[in-house]
């Protein structure tokens, strides 16, 4: 029997605000435990929630690049368990009303978007397995209590782990395009939770779900999901149920844990906020969050593809990479032709520099780029010494056209100034000659090596070729 | 000496302190020496000698002490909610209202006893001890604001700050024979304000004559942009004027009268009806059919809200933390030990009708109720003025005389509760005596009609004529 597999994605996105989500307390950054605190994030007595307006625009702007309604009127929810990282004992977040509903991106269905703040960090040490009831002392660092989180739960569209790496990788530059996130799931500023279930295929109920929780990499998510369903294929072919359950994906050891069953899960009696007044998104609010919106990586990659031809690989490499798409569309502006100026962009620049540099931060500035490549397309220069400009380029910047000029790299005229070169190499090498001479194309390039050598990369291969065969009468 | 100076009223004091004509360190040590010999419990701390040095001289309220509900934060000085789980806390902040009023002048003079986070009509479920009305010794003042009724009925403090829920203002008040107002909601910034159940509480001031209510209320309103409920007064707020009540229509709640209510009460609350007719009133009976249903509802929506608002009370940043093996053993041990039993039983509830299943029946139903009782005040504001019932539905009872019977103490704030569930504010002025003991009367205005609410009160406090003097001597 061949199974189908049906996964929903939930996603926390720490948005990167000036301040807190409900205090004026800046974000943490790695500062001293308990430093980024105030009243309102120690849930002090008497200490009152105001949302945070930067927030609610970063969610709109989220809600507009996901494609999802706007709710005019959206409203705050006590969600409510006692954890040390947890001072007020509840957490304000959106459950009714929420900032966002439906929408669409990469193909997979968007159910809804929150906003609500994210816990403290507790650290547990002496005794064992760094859990709370195991352990001799408990510390928790409020510095980031309080951080803007948004919640984006999608629709259990996805049917791979493959498309579920692909969805986030798309969500994850599109959140990094439009400002609101550094999106780090090394940091956590990005944290994902997967809901994943089998069925036989064809089969239209869902199968019984597990979440898979506390996920740090796209690669850990692809491998967890793979695990996992290998996992409930295992025990619906051994006649066994899949049991509702929360799991730990271990990316050392590639097991799953348990973390709790469903049946000992939190009713959080969840009731409007009364400290905070219902969000009302107004005209100038959506506004402001319409004329913020950059053109989405998405879109982007579409525009390279239809509009410069660009092969889609090529497109979505730089569509994703907002700062190498902005790159290359600077290195455009110069006039240098799409195609072969995305290759160079996603080939030799990326390899030299490496393949997370900033490229606007090298040596290489986007217009040295795209003139390079125009003295390439236009056989000002061959590809190998256009290279050896780039080396050049990527080491100590400079203007390529001087650099061409210095270091004597033009490409040779024309066969004036070939010729007596070809012809020195068919006479240094009679035999090779001979055998040309006789239909064997094989040791043409012994023959094109030798004028490249004696040119230092400056000729042109394909006219090397009309000159052996012209010299050799063919 | 002293005799005199506790005579005056707040705005006779602060007039003559502008006018140089009384030294505000005099006035103040008079205060404090009273308040140091309390024995009403009315305080549970008071500031030291000297305070009020401490007070910047300008301001409208040049160097009046103020006596502040121990339930708002005041920076440096124990703010303990009543309740043990916050015995010697100590916040590092102050509550905005009294910044507002420390801005305008006012001193901090003490701290004031109060039901244990404001949970009570009587303050019998202070953990710091029961406040005696100073009226009658054996009988109680009123609550949950009964420390900071008996302080100002008693001369301990020119006026008070307290907070009113479902009627924490204006009941005790009325069993102290002063005047309280409970303002409208939002009116009055809540942070700082440890909080008992967010979409009713309101801070208010209690005073011993409407004028000074009206003048201290004018620096409490405002809009504060920590409170994000808080609105600003759309009106100037002025001193009350009027003297007669021209024009006016009074209405009476049929749905709110008769069943329950003392005779001796009821006979106080004619009387003053009358009185007002006399000032040019008309008094119609109005309907507000779902009012009788707001007891019901309230102690569904503040114990919901209470459970959510105590849960940081759970010992591990501050206050009481009863040391236990594990977590939740801990959570559970400081909480027995630091909640009194009504503070236990409000939560219990409030964690019952939030629970999944019984939503929809109580906390979802409750907000309907609400929301009908609203639009009763609306309908009825159509016709008349102001509502006007009886404070309390008695006057002051015996220490220990509901203790065992939760229900008949809710039966309190049957009156005061519906204004609260609208939001309106409300005043609560003395109108008579009722075996030697205050009656109150509650006058109800739309919202934000403080102005003409106060003025209206005014009118008639000069011709009710209540003399609490022999209270303060």
């Amino acid at each position: 029997m061949k199974y189908e597999t049906t996964i929903g994605l939930e996603i926390h996105v720490q948005l990167q605000t000036r301040t807190k989500m409900f205090c004026s307390c800046a974000l943490g950054f790695g500062e001293e435990p308990n430093t980024r605190t105030c009243p309102v994030c120690l849930a002090l007595p008497g200490a009152l929630p105001v949302a945070n307006a930067e927030a609610i625009h970063f969610g709109l702007l989220i809600g507009l690049a996901l494609g999802c309604d706007l709710n005019p009127l959206s409203k705050f929810d006590r969600k409510q368990y006692f954890y040390p990282d947890s001072p007020k004992g509840y957490q304000i977040s959106q459950n009714e009303e929420p900032l966002c509903s439906g929408g669409e991106l990469g193909g997979v269905r968007i159910h809804r978007v929150h906003l609500e703040e994210d816990a403290a960090k507790t650290i547990h040490s002496g005794g064992g397995g760094g859990r709370i009831l195991s352990s001799a002392n408990s510390v928790v660092d409020f510095n980031r209590g309080g951080t803007p989180l948004c919640e984006i739960v999608t629709e259990p569209d996805i049917t791979s782990a493959e498309q579920a790496g692909d969805f986030l990788r798309l969500l994850r530059t599109t959140m990094r395009r439009i400002g609101v996130s550094d999106v780090n799931m090394e940091e956590g500023s990005l944290r994902c939770d997967a809901n994943i279930s089998i069925r036989p295929s064809g089969q239209a109920q869902l199968g019984v779900k597990t979440e898979l929780k506390n996920m740090n990499s796209f690669r850990f998510i692809e491998r967890g999901i793979r695990a996992e369903v290998a996992r409930q294929e295992g025990l619906l072919r051994a006649g066994q149920p899949v049991v509702q359950e929360t799991l730990h994906f271990d990316p050392r050891t590639e097991r799953l844990t348990s973390m709790r069953s469903k049946e000992e899960a939190h009713d959080y009696r969840y009731f409007p906020e009364p400290d905070l007044t219902p969000v009302s998104i107004t005209a100038e609010m959506l506004e402001r969050a319409r004329a913020a919106l950059p053109e989405l990586p998405a879109a982007r990659a579409g525009r390279f593809e239809q509009e410069l031809g660009l092969h889609p690989d090529t497109a979505r490499l730089l569509a994703w990479r907002a700062e190498l798409g902005d790159y290359y569309e600077e290195a455009l502006a110069t006039g240098a032709e799409p195609v072969p100026l995305a290759n160079w962009t996603t080939n030799e620049l990326v390899q030299r520099l490496g393949a997370d540099a900033d490229p606007a931060t090298s040596n290489v500035r986007p217009a040295a780029l795209g003139v390079l490549v125009t003295l390439v397309t236009q056989k000002k220069i061959t590809a190998a010494a256009a290279k050896t400009v780039l080396d050049k380029l990527v080491a100590e910047g400079g203007d390529p056209t001087a650099i061409v000029e210095t270091e004597n790299l033009a490409a040779m005229g024309g066969a004036d100034e070939l010729a007596p070169v070809v012809a020195a190499a068919l006479e240094a090498q009679p035999a090779i000659a001979e055998r040309i001479k006789n239909g064997d194309p094989k040791p043409m390039g012994a023959i094109i090596g030798a004028v490249m050598k004696e040119t230092k990369g400056r000729a042109d291969g394909k006219e090397v070729t009309r000159l052996v065969r012209e010299q050799l009468g063919l | 000496m002293t005799a005199e100076l506790i005579a005056l009223s707040a705005k006779a004091a602060a007039d003559a302190i502008s006018a140089g004509e009384l030294d505000r360190a005099e006035y103040f040590a008079a205060y404090r020496a009273r308040s140091a010999a309390d024995e009403l419990n009315a305080y549970v701390w008071i500031s030291e000698e000297g305070g009020a040095r401490a007070a910047p001289v300008s301001g409208e309220l040049g160097g009046v002490p103020l006596a502040v509900k121990d339930l708002f934060c005041t920076e440096g000085v124990p703010s303990q909610a009543g309740s043990k789980i916050l015995e010697g806390y100590r916040p590092p902040y102050t509550a905005t209202v009294v910044e507002q009023l420390t801005a305008a002048g006012t001193v901090l003079l003490g701290k004031t006893n109060q039901d244990e986070f404001a949970m009570g009509s009587s303050n019998e479920n202070s953990a710091y001890g029961p406040v005696l009305n100073p009226w009658d010794r054996t009988r109680v003042p009123g609550g949950s604001s009964g420390g900071s009724a008996a302080a100002v009925a008693a001369g301990l403090a020119p006026w008070a700050l307290g907070t009113d829920t479902g009627g924490s203002i204006r009941q005790p008040a009325a069993l102290c024979g002063i005047v309280g107002l409970k303002p409208t909601y939002g009116s009055v910034s809540r942070y700082g304000m440890i909080a008992f159940a967010s979409s009713l509480d309101q801070a208010g001031p209690l005073a011993r004559d409407v004028t000074d209510a009206a003048l201290l209320y004018r620096h409490m309103a405002g809009r504060d942009p920590r409170d994000a409920t808080s609105v600003a007064h759309p009106e100037e707020l002025v001193l009350p004027s009027a003297q007669d009540l021209a024009g006016l229509r009074l209405g009476v709640p049929e749905d709110l009268t008769g069943e329950g209510v003392e005779p001796g009460v009821m006979a106080a609350f004619e009387a003053a009806l009358a009185q007002a007719e006399a000032l040019g009133a008309t008094v119609e009976r109005v309907a507000l059919p779902h009012a009788d249903y707001g007891l019901s509802a309230y102690y569904v929506l503040a114990p919901a809200e209470c459970s959510s608002n105590l849960s940081r009370f759970d010992g591990v940043r501050y206050g009481l933390r009863t040391p236990a093996d594990d977590l939740t053993a801990m959570y559970t041990q400081t909480r027995h030990d630091g909640f009194g039993p009504e503070v236990k039983r409000r939560v219990m509830l409030g964690t019952y009708v939030l629970s999944s299943g019984f939503y929809d029946a109580y906390y979802a139903s409750a907000q309907k109720v609400r929301t009908l009782i609203a639009e009763d005040f609306a309908r009825a504001f159509e016709r008349v003025d102001f509502l006007v019932t009886p404070t309390s539905p008695g006057v002051a009872f015996e220490l220990g005389a509901l203790t065992g019977d939760p229900l008949a103490m809710y039966l309190n704030d049957y009156f005061t509760v519906p204004m609260s569930l609208a939001g309106v504010p409300a005043i609560s002025l003395p109108c008579g005596l009722s075996d030697g003991l205050p009656v109150g009367l509650q006058l109800a205005g739309p919202a934000f009609s403080e102005n003409r609410l106060l003025d209206a009160a005014h009118a008639l406090e000069a011709a009710f004529g209540f003399d609490g003097a022999a209270v303060r001597a």
